[in-house]
């Protein structure tokens, strides 16, 4: 997984040109026949790409760290995710609904979605360009713990993994565990140690001494 | 995870063993071919959501439907290619018309 995401990253050029020019030309293809037979408005697709990249995986790091700062918090965010992050101001625009599950020293979550690319937008904003790919939605569900290992995350073997493919309209958040030698962060310093990463589960939030 | 967020009562509850149906559908559904077949326990109950099912081929998606996230085993669904720890696990989420009761082990 992390050579092809180096791929990505690293050496755009290596992306065959006239492959992202037929899919991008498709997508305005639709969109343009999306708006000339009236089915939506070209200021609503607006509204809505605005809405999905105005969240950033900075708005998941808040969630997180309040929940390693107030248990009720987490309790309550396990039990109705929607309703416990409005209390941080945020609305799940979506129609999608979110769920949340949490890392402990004996479960590690990794959320894939085998599917297509279902990821929780509407908290973390769009999904990495990884994410989407073949390889990690073919990988991840049936050899976790070598993709995990590709991001630098080696879990002992007595870690129950559990991998949520989320085929449908629940999208999943992880919380992952809070790193050893925090107890004295405020919360916003340990919100800096949640990466987006962490929160898809293919690797554990940062220990103060990385981030 | 329990009832992930207020649902009306479904075929299945929570703890429920269920075996998802090996159906070869032609039309767009959400069952991935790696957990057709397979015994597997309801972790919480969600929804009710628009059928995609419905509403991929241009339907209205009703009547909604209820979703739970199943939980199987992983050397179960990939048998002798998991090269993982025996507890590991895969939730995935269904849809309720794609499972049936399963059987209680022995």
């Amino acid at each position: 997984m992390s050579a092809n995401h180096h791929d990505e990253t690293e050496h755009p050029g290596a992306q065959p040109d006239a492959d992202l020019s037929r899919r991008a030309t498709r997508a305005l293809a639709i969109r343009d026949l999306l708006i000339r037979k009236g089915i939506v408005q070209a200021d609503e697709i607006d509204e809505q790409v605005h809405r999905v990249r105005s969240r950033a995986p900075a708005d998941g790091a808040k969630v997180v760290a309040r929940t390693w700062m107030d248990p009720e918090f987490k309790e309550r965010l396990l039990a109705d995710a929607r309703s416990a992050v409005a209390e941080l101001g945020y609305t799940l625009t979506h129609d999608a609904e979110l769920a949340v599950v949490e890392n402990t020293d004996d479960v590690h979550h990794l959320v894939v979605c085998t599917l297509c690319s279902c990821y929780p937008t509407s908290l973390l904003g769009p999904p990495p360009d990884w994410y989407k790919s073949f390889a990690y939605r073919r990988r991840a569900v049936v050899e976790p713990r070598a993709v995990m290992r590709e991001f630098g995350l080696e879990l002992d073997e007595s870690v129950q993994i559990r991998v949520v493919d989320s085929a449908a309209d629940l999208r999943y958040l992880v919380l992952p565990r809070r790193p050893a030698a925090t107890e004295d962060m405020t919360e916003s310093e340990l919100a800096a140690l949640v990466t987006r990463d962490s929160m898809i589960g293919v690797t554990e939030a940062l220990s103060p001494a990385r981030a | 995870m329990g009832v992930v967020f207020s649902a009306s009562p479904g075929l299945f509850a929570v703890g429920d063993r269920v075996v998802v149906r090996a159906d070869a559908a032609e039309h767009h559904h959400r069952t991935p071919w790696f957990v057709k077949g397979k015994p597997g326990v309801v972790r919480a109950v969600s929804g009710p959501f628009f059928d995609p099912e419905s509403r991929a081929h241009g339907g209205s998606g009703e009547p909604k439907r209820l979703l739970y996230p199943v939980e199987f085993s992983q050397s179960q669904i990939w048998g002798d290619r998991y090269a993982g720890n025996s507890d590991d696990r895969l939730l995935i989420d269904l849809y309720e018309q794609w499972l049936e009761q399963g059987q209680t082990p022995e």
